[in-house]
């Protein structure tokens, strides 16, 4: 029988930061991917935020590929007839190292798995975890394509649906209110129409948020990111508010609608999308949360449930990366030990409290609640909308004062439902 | 492109030896099935207007909305075998 020190389940950005740790600390770590090939079978929105993770992976950036670096920001109030937007860019983004670029998972992944396998990690494609071995208890290894393959310990980095942790007790099947489903268009253009479009370099990029009618007051929002030679453009919504009868449109119907906006459709004019793929996220933020280890297992990634929603900034990948990389700093703690018990692995939550990624998940642990208001989706954006019409507007005749203006829009009661909420966002 | 088949045949599927997904056996008309008809992104999910539900496997990108939205106890979710189903080449 195969028996191995480390068994990853899963090359996605979580398994991959794992076994490129243990293979730097020469642990033998086999990698298991149900994809033809690592990235296969991975998406994203495509934005990764490098400062929290740079240092964890030395000499790994210089030679990635990665799109272009975000030097443009941008996000938009959606409402039904109009919208209100800004930009935002500011000298720090165009530094030497930017903090942040544009992704494409399928490349990005498949290039890391390269440089897993260079510093002796293993990694089998093609092969699908379907269960877990147990003995007394304590996971001993994976079943993969009807056999037992053994390990001293399992780093389940199997996705956001998060199977193995929920077979080995971790957590409880998956609530829909604590996921969004997202979909994505990968537009291809060409990169100097890019440029021209988006008011970048070569090699420079911009994101850009929308909130509002385009999930039809649904918990959500739309992104768009600029690749070298293609832009994804992609929408988000949460899976239990879609799933409600009188939700207004399916998700196919929500995003042609959303790509068919004033807005958005000059910005993809002229391009040919490649691909359609889609994502559950992680929404649940700190309370949702896998236990993170067991007798013999750990959880990292989107499987344990690391993807925060922030409004303005989206992340994921990032947390990704650092949990595996911690959970593999763990597993070489508990090698040294010679067990591999919850109690010797538990480590690892100490390792992410001393880190970024749970400090965030604390800090931020009201966000998705107070982002999951309505009124962000539906209320605001027309209030916004409309105050901007009426100020930009140029009647036939004599036109209201300003201040007649703001009072028509901004009543007492609409003054206190500002002020309700805005109390509710001190808390994020 | 607006054509959810077409947009659909724009991806890479390895072929499926077989369904990976299945509405359990006598649960085809269970109401918890409206949920994935709404929100899943492939359209593959439909209500008869017998009330019956039912699942086209093929053009599906495995991202388990419908097993989040409508859960086990209607469905028998699993990945495809290794190397079959969606490729991203993107992703």
């Amino acid at each position: 029988m195969e028996k191995f020190d480390v068994i990853v389940v899963g090359a996605g950005l979580a398994g991959l930061a794992a076994a490129w740790t243990l293979a730097g600390e020469g642990v033998e770590a086999v990698v298991l991917e149900r994809g033809d090939y690592p990235g296969s079978k991975n998406l994203s929105g495509g934005r990764l935020y490098l400062n929290p993770v740079r240092d964890l992976f030395p000499g790994l950036w210089d030679e990635a590929p990665l799109e272009r670096a975000i030097v443009r920001e941008g996000a938009t109030l959606m409402a039904r007839n109009r919208s209100f937007s800004f930009h935002y860019t500011g000298s720090e983004l165009r530094a030497e190292k930017p903090q942040s670029h544009s992704i494409l998972r399928s490349k990005f992944d498949r290039w890391f798995a390269e440089r897993v396998e260079e510093r002796g990690g293993m990694i089998l494609a093609k092969t699908l975890v379907t269960d877990l071995v147990r003995e007394n208890g304590r996971v001993c290894g994976v079943v993969a394509g009807g056999d037992e393959l053994r390990a001293d310990v399992v780093v389940a980095c199997d996705g956001v649906l998060s199977l193995l942790p929920e077979k080995a007790g971790l957590r409880a099947p998956s609530r829909p209110h604590d996921y969004a489903v997202g979909v994505k268009e990968v537009i291809r253009l060409d990169p100097a129409v890019i440029n021209d479009r988006f008011g970048v370099a070569d090699g420079e990029g911009a994101a850009h948020l929308y909130a509002g009618d385009i999930t039809k007051g649904l918990f959500g929002g739309g992104f768009l990111y600029t690749n070298r030679d293609s832009v994804s453009l992609g929408l988000v919504v949460a899976i239990e508010d879609v799933a409600k009868e009188e939700a207004a449109g399916d998700i196919p119907a929500l995003f042609e609608s959303f790509k068919a906006r004033p807005e958005i459709e000059p910005l993809i004019r002229g391009g040919q999308t490649v691909e359609y793929g889609a994502h559950v996220i992680p929404e649940g933020g700190y309370r949702s949360l896998s236990r993170l280890c067991g007798d013999g297992i750990l959880a990292a990634g989107d499987s344990a449930g690391f993807a925060l929603n922030l409004g303005f900034t989206v992340r994921g990948m990032e947390y990704a990366l650092a949990s595996g990389h911690h959970a593999a700093k763990a597993v070489i703690e508990a090698k040294k030990a010679g067990r591999y018990d919850a109690a010797t692995l538990s480590v690892y939550r100490k390792f992410l409290e001393d880190s970024f990624v749970l400090q965030d998940f604390k800090t931020f642990q009201e966000t998705p609640r107070v982002l999951s208001n309505p009124h962000l989706f539906g209320h605001y954006p027309e209030l916004i909308g409309n105050l901007m019409r009426d100020l930009y507007t140029v009647p036939a005749g004599p036109k209201s004062p300003i201040f007649t203006t703001l009072r028509r829009h901004l009543t007492l009661s609409r003054l206190w439902t500002i002020l309700k909420d805005a109390k509710e966002v001190t808390k994020i | 492109m607006t054509d959810l088949k077409a947009k659909l045949g724009l991806n890479v599927f390895k072929p499926l030896p077989a369904p990976h997904i299945r509405i359990r056996a006598g649960m085809e008309r269970d109401p918890r099935l409206r949920a994935a008809v709404r929100a899943c992104p492939a359209g593959l999910y439909a209500e008869g207007a017998d009330g019956v539900f039912t699942l086209t496997i093929d053009g599906c990108l495995e991202c388990g909305t419908c097993r989040i939205a409508c859960g086990t106890a209607v469905l028998d979710w699993g990945y495809p075998e290794g190397g079959a189903g969606v490729q991203f080449r993107f992703g």
